[in-house]
């Protein structure tokens, strides 16, 4: 398997024994693809399988460490994003870059525009072009309207036609629907399709099943970073494919014993959140974990922030111990007992520019530890001395700047931080998000310490041996809804996927 | 402790050694130098000395103090990634209302004809009150509305300035007692403001409050997870910029003996600069009030120094405009690499 039956000379782009390594991390290890002319290629995997490095090379954002990209059997070497749009390679970023305040026109052709004789801009041309390549494309936008007025599929299409505008020959689409309505999605795959006719090559990264089915030529997957399979869509199968994406080595991670249910400790009854999440509803015991499985988007880290006060819920109850609580900020989910470590490190998790010191005592000064305003500072240096050993935190002393550990690192600070504080309900959005492989198991073995120690933890994970080689149950959720609880001994990674890609 | 080689290799990168110098060294540095530079011109263009001359120096801390005072309570704001640009119009109507509770019965028109020789703790109380409520206004606008702080506190810049003026119509406000005057006399501002400055210190290297102001600033986010309340926080921080406004305002109407709506003129912008100049780092997370205390002197050595050398007071602007972008270069210079990294 891996190689389709296509000489090298039909192929648009070749990716040939590409590798790429960060500190710490292998995120691609000699994988090689090969795109048709004309075809849409979907990339699938897991987060950090390397689908997103991989595109990265392609845009020119990276450099490969080690391999070739031949480009209609040219050897290929980009230095800059710009270099590869010059070679007719765009990204269509999930961030989109335009500007709000400029007419679609004014966006597509930005810095490009045709001018007058007086180099002032001729408006009359600028929108004719426009006009003609929206028709091309079977877009249905004015050229003259304001970029802001318009929808995020609308923008979407934008940044498509500005793409090819540049007589862009292959494009990279990094899971495009991910912001988009069902039919906003059919709209697009009609401009996709339109330019494969044309001769386009698309990669489109996507973690929807459905959509491939539809939309793909080919497929690859990919995991941990290699290069698992390629072959037409046609040949293969939703449960193939997962299969694929998750390997068949799936070794209880969990090392202690098997679920000892203790007291209830929190139970949801249908929270809702308008516009994230519906009538979530489960029961958290201590010395458990709950796992909660799903998409990027599904609605699982706005539950979190909803259950520790950072956002507001709708309606719904949360009981702690039996007693309803209305939890309005993270001081309230605090004081009943509850921690959060966010899934994203750099934006609400570290402060960069301290120490680790002050990143470990922030969140126990208002209880312990203050006398009078007054910072027992002894007291809390060494609590904190004794947190950072016992979690074995990689750090010359606790007065280094916390932008100079390891991701690994920085996250085991986090946790000791709420670990300070001491918590009956954990929550975890994404624990091992970008940590490497030794600090990974070391944070599971102090997760599974903490449980058997009586706390409870709701772990929010979209890698799927981590779910389920942790938790006791899995609650998967999909676009905003609880759509299967399951027990330890059901669970496996072709139900999870099926519940969580409806 | 085990070190890793990649651990050895990010500090040979970096440079960041674990006993480092305190971050004040190099501005320290600064301000000798520059001391040094106008004792050597002194000696070669008016053949005197700059730095023996008890009473120059004396002179040179007062003209600076009440910009000093102003510095303590800008560097907290800054420290939070924010900024106040109020406290010079703050200090204006801190100095009328003072003024105007401080005059004394031989006053011939006096303000509040029946409120003539107070005990010189009212007009105090009156000024400090005064300046905490512009603060407040000015963290609550910030807090409530989340509009920026620059939008917020120049709003009640130019509100502060006009209350001033309307507070009289205009009229100055003299014939002040002896005891209100006896504030601004003698060494009394220097030794408020280095008082004010030690109290921060203090609140912010030992306090709960400190290591709130400094986990808001490096990441508001982070710091609001981590369960502090930065709305409440804010508010107290400009608060107490504001109160300090108003203390300088106290200061200011006690050294000119009178008060006027034109007075202050500006103040914010120095007292930014003297924090910037001192290490304080707009982006906010990065800041002491030993830095800002320096950075002071730094601006009275370069203000007494023309004076001495008899240059014109231009020049002296254009200098110190200079020394303000040379210290925020200075200052991305000493961050870039942590900026990077993050």
């Amino acid at each position: 398997m891996g190689s389709l039956a296509s000489e090298p000379q039909d192929c648009l782009l070749e990716v040939r024994g590409v590798s790429k390594a960060f500190p710490g991390v292998i995120a691609l290890e000699d994988v090689s693809v090969r795109l048709r002319h004309g075809t849409v290629h979907a990339l699938m995997g897991e987060n950090g399988a390397g689908k997103s490095t991989l595109m990265k090379i392609l845009a020119g954002i990276y450099s490969p460490d080690a391999g070739e990209l031949r480009l209609e059997g040219q050897a290929l070497r980009l230095s800059s994003p710009r270099d590869a749009l010059e070679h007719g390679i765009a990204m269509i970023h999930q961030e989109l870059n335009l500007m709000p305040f400029m007419s679609v026109a004014e966006n597509i052709w930005i810095g490009r525009e045709p001018t007058n004789a007086l180099g002032m801009i001729n408006h009359r041309e600028l929108n004719r072009r426009t006009r003609a390549l929206l028709e091309r494309l079977r877009i249905d936008l004015d050229p003259q309207a304001e970029l802001r007025t318009l929808s995020i599929a609308s923008r979407q299409m934008i940044e498509i036609a500005k793409a090819i505008s540049h007589e862009s020959r292959l494009l990279i689409m990094d899971e495009p629907t991910s912001a988009l309505t069902e039919r906003d999605a059919q709209q697009l795959f009609t401009v996709i399709r339109e330019l494969r006719s044309h001769g386009t090559g698309i990669f489109y990264i996507t973690h929807k099943m459905d959509e491939l089915f539809e939309i793909a030529d080919d497929v690859s997957v990919f995991r941990d970073g290699r290069h698992i399979a390629t072959d037409r869509a046609g040949n293969l199968t939703r449960e193939g494919i997962i299969r694929m994406m998750v390997g068949r080595e799936l070794a209880r991670i969990f090392p202690g014993e098997p679920a000892r249910p203790g007291p209830l400790v929190m139970s949801v009854r249908a929270l809702t959140l308008e516009h994230a999440f519906r009538d979530v509803s489960f029961e958290l015991r201590a010395g458990e974990i709950l796992g909660v499985a799903g998409l990027i988007g599904s609605g699982r880290s706005k539950l979190a922030e909803a259950l520790f006060g950072l956002a507001r819920a709708s309606s719904g109850q949360v009981l702690i111990e039996g007693r309803e609580v209305q939890i309005d900020s993270p001081q309230t989910a605090m004081s009943h007992g509850m921690a959060l470590v966010t899934e994203d490190r750099k934006e609400s998790g570290c402060f960069l520019g301290l120490s680790v010191l002050e990143n470990l005592e922030i969140s126990v000064l208002t209880r312990e530890f203050a006398r009078l305003g007054f910072v027992r500072t002894r007291a809390l240096t060494e609590a904190c001395n004794d947190m950072s050993r016992s979690l074995r935190v990689k750090t010359p002393n606790l007065h280094e700047c916390i932008a100079n550990l390891s991701g690994g690192n920085q996250q085991k600070v986090l946790l000791g931080r709420w670990l300070l504080t001491r918590p009956k309900i954990l929550i975890l959005d994404e624990p091992t998000r970008g940590v490497d492989v030794g600090a990974k198991a070391e944070i599971h073995q102090l997760i599974a310490r903490l449980v058997s120690a009586g706390t409870a933890v709701l772990m929010i994970s979209s890698e799927l041996p981590e779910v389920l080689g942790m938790s006791h149950r899995i609650m998967v959720m999909h676009e905003g809804r609880v759509t299967g609880i399951l027990e330890r001994e059901q669970a496996d990674p072709v139900k999870i996927m099926d519940l969580a890609s409806q | 402790m085990q070190q890793t080689l990649a651990d050895r290799t990010v500090r040979a990168l970096t440079g960041r050694r674990t006993r480092r110098w305190p971050p004040e060294a190099g501005i320290l540095l600064v301000l000798i130098g520059l001391a040094l530079t106008f004792e050597l011109l002194g000696w070669i263009f008016v053949r005197q000395s700059f730095l023996f001359n008890e009473q120059r120096l004396v002179v040179m801390i007062l003209q600076v103090s009440v910009i000093g005072i102003i510095a303590v309570g800008v560097t907290q704001v800054i420290i939070t990634g924010g900024i106040d640009l109020s406290s010079g119009s703050v200090v204006a109507l801190t100095a009328m209302v003072a003024a105007s509770l401080a005059q004394s019965s031989d006053a011939v028109r006096a303000v509040y004809p029946g409120l003539t020789d107070l005990p010189v703790i009212v007009p105090v109380l009156a000024g400090l009150a005064v300046g905490a409520s512009a603060g407040l206004l000015n963290g609550t606008l910030i807090a409530a509305t989340s509009i920026p702080p620059f939008i917020a506190t120049l709003g009640v810049m130019v509100s502060a300035r006009g209350i001033a003026k309307w507070y009289t119509r205009g009229q100055p406000v003299s014939m002040l007692s002896d005891a209100f005057a006896d504030i601004g006399g003698g060494a009394v501002p220097v030794i408020i403001f280095l008082g004010t400055a030690a109290v921060f210190h203090v609140a912010l290297r030992y306090t709960r409050y400190g290591k709130f102001t400094y986990a808001i600033g490096a990441n508001p986010q982070a710091a609001r997870v981590s369960g502090i309340n930065v709305g409440r926080h804010l508010i107290v921080v400009y608060a107490i910029a504001g109160t300090l406004s108003g203390l300088a305002g106290v200061v200011t109407s006690a050294r000119a003996v009178s008060g006027q709506a034109g007075m202050g003129m500006m103040y914010e912008l120095d007292a930014i600069a003297a924090a910037v100049i001192g290490g304080a780092s707009l982006s906010g997370g990065i800041g002491r009030i030993t830095g800002t205390v320096i950075g002071t002197l730094i601006l009275g050595v370069v203000t007494s120094g023309f004076t001495f050398l008899r240059i014109d007071a231009y020049y002296q602007e254009i200098v110190k405009g200079a020394i303000i972008v040379a210290a925020v270069v200075a200052d991305q210079y000493r961050h870039r690499g942590l900026r990077q990294r993050a």
